[in-house]
């Protein structure tokens, strides 16, 4: 079998393989750390980050569904400060490739957070989480509003300047995904992560009410997985020019492929590791078996091949 | 700081017996050397449903015990309650099936260095990893009390060999099926009265633990509790399985039963604060 090169690039970021932790599946890594090392991937996608500490939701926070699961975390974490003063050290000590993502609650949040992650070394792109309420605006989730969206980015992209890659993070429970696209990179995103997780609720037949403390939380595992590949496939064909970071139920390297056939770039694995912690390492694996059986050199040949025209 | 997960690694491990106990399960199952690094109160992730299986999140069960002395090479013991889809599946797989599973987990009971008196507190099967517990802690020259509670008769977890290294056993059910009719919290705050206990250790539903920990509170008793909290990965990424737990200045944060616990010191666990924002 010949040998296929797995590396891809991300805005101006290169990585040896495509394969990335997802955000809030992860930690900072050194839970992983035990399974495989963490140099292995293509990168870590660390845990969304606000500027303060927080404590999250209550309990419960999980529901298994069909293929799937319930998560209502709340963004549980340690704030930038303490982030950046222990999390960032670790990854940089593992030799990880180290993707930061943020969140907030507000537009000048986020541009806080950039102005503080802009000194940090070792830091290969930032990953900006707009699935938060935006506390100005009646809570409304910032990524299911098209100008909330694009100030947000923008007011990153004027923080951080034009040096590190950012990738915008766009929910799934919009109308028109192509258009809230189109807005976070004419404002400055270099790349998208696609999908978060999907909004859903189970209710407990013993109390008769919502089961999670949080009442709602986001759904993933596979049962979003044809969902993630069409946002990806959408995107892509709107703007094939613009890397995807695709996310959503991905579990092995078939999964993996298809991604990268509807158009990503690079892929997070996130509620796969809840079931098996080696799964981002056997996914590697994996996809680069299929492809060298697909007689593919280079997995830039793959990216987005679903949507190329059959030749006659 | 302390490496997470250290001694964990993930397996395909063959189930050397399956038989039914009482209202539970009990499976041996071989785990090779991996038995060596197993201590009292650790747990095992295991996968259930089988490749196509749509349930995608391991199942936690406490090790009640490990062997690394028997023909098969190391084994544990699960004491299983068959009440889910995934735990129904495992009770009901074969001898000689095999699981995937990663292991061992969190945290242990601590074993005092001196041969102090130590009562034991179970409720349900989660009385099944105390009695590993009591083999270690009577190996130190502890005397070892135990006490069992449950609703119902068919409900106690005690297995005959497990009597062994107890120096005493209590039974309460809350219908008066087995033992005396009660809880197994009721005779706690006269026993710390009359013997000279130094540690409770406690396995059991968090109401249980909770009312121990309300008793211990009153007194300069150590209680270790094995805790609870419902969880999708055991390794410390999901965030899902915590708890408020504060630090020696007080502050409160919240901690994961799976990489912090389950054996949290009781005293400092947020008891009135479970399942509510901080």
């Amino acid at each position: 079998m010949t040998s296929v090169d797995l590396s891809t690039t991300i805005g101006n970021a290169w990585f040896p393989n495509p394969i990335f932790t997802a955000s809030g599946c992860a930690s900072s890594g050194r839970e992983l750390a035990q399974f495989f090392p963490l140099h292995d991937l293509g990168g870590v996608v660390t845990k969304s980050v606000m500027s303060k500490a927080r404590t999250g939701r209550p309990t419960p926070r999980m529901a298994e569904t069909p293929s799937g699961m319930l998560n209502s975390i709340g963004l549980q974490g340690p704030g930038i400060d303490a982030f950046i003063a222990k999390d960032i050290p670790y990854l940089i000590e593992q030799k990880a490739r180290i993707i930061v993502s943020i969140a907030g609650e507000t537009i000048e949040e986020y541009s806080t957070l950039a102005r503080k992650l802009r000194s940090v070394s070792g830091i290969s792109a930032i990953e900006v989480n707009i699935s938060c309420p935006n506390v100005e605006n009646r809570g409304l989730v910032f990524a299911c509003d098209p100008d909330a969206s694009r100030r947000v980015i923008d007011g990153v992209r004027r923080t951080i300047g034009g040096e590190l890659p950012i990738i915008a993070k766009l929910s799934p429970d919009v109308t028109d995904l192509v258009s809230i696209a189109r807005g976070v990179v004419d404002a400055g995103a270099d790349a998208l992560a696609l999908i978060n997780t999907v909004l859903g609720m189970v209710i407990n037949l013993d109390t008769m009410r919502p089961h999670l403390g949080g009442k709602t939380g986001g759904l993933s595992g596979p049962a979003i997985r044809p969902i993630a590949v069409r946002a990806v496939y959408q995107v892509h064909e709107a703007m094939p020019k613009v890397p995807i970071l695709g996310m959503g139920g991905i579990t092995n390297g078939r999964d993996a492929l298809e991604m990268i056939a509807a158009g990503a770039s690079g892929l997070s694995i996130g509620t796969a590791s809840f079931g098996n912690p080696m799964a981002l390492i056997s996914i590697v694996q994996e996809l680069k078996e299929l492809l060298g059986a697909k007689g593919f050199t280079s997995l830039r040949d793959a990216i987005g091949f679903a949507h190329r025209i059959e030749e006659a | 700081m302390a490496l997470i997960n250290k001694n964990a690694a993930q397996i395909t491990a063959t189930i050397v017996s399956n038989k039914r106990v009482g209202q539970y399960h009990q499976l041996i199952i071989n785990i090779g050397d991996l038995a060596q690094a197993c201590k009292p109160g650790n747990f095992v992730a295991i996968s259930v449903g089988g490749e196509t299986s749509g349930m995608i999140l391991r199942r936690a069960f406490a090790i009640s015990r490990v062997s690394t002395s028997t023909t098969f090479g190391g084994t544990m013991e699960l004491i299983v309650a068959a009440h889910g889809q995934g735990s129904r599946w495992l009770c009901a797989q074969p001898e000689g099936a095999t699981l995937n599973l990663v292991v061992p987990l969190g945290t242990a009971f601590g074993i005092p260095t001196e041969p102090v008196q130590v009562l034991l507190v179970g409720g349900g099967y989660g009385s099944a990893p105390l009695f590993g517990l009591a083999e270690v802690l009577n190996a130190r020259g502890c005397r070892v009390d135990m006490l069992l509670g449950a609703s119902t008769a068919g409900k106690i977890y005690a297995p005959m060999e497990g009597k062994r290294a107890v120096n005493s056993l209590r039974i309460y059910t809350e219908d008066g099926s087995m033992g005396q009719m009660g809880r197994v919290t009721d005779p706690i705050a006269s026993l710390i009265k009359d013997m000279d206990i130094a540690v409770i250790y406690s396995c059991g539903p968090m109401a249980m633990l909770s009312a121990i920990n309300a008793i211990t509170s009153q007194s300069d008793v150590i209680h270790q509790c094995a805790v609870e909290e419902s969880m999708a990965c055991g390794i410390g990424i999901c965030m899902t399985c915590v708890l408020p737990v504060a630090d020696e200045t007080g502050a409160v944060s919240m901690l994961r039963s799976c990489i912090d616990g389950p054996v949290m010191d009781g005293a400092y666990v947020q008891w009135d604060k479970l399942g509510q924002v901080l």
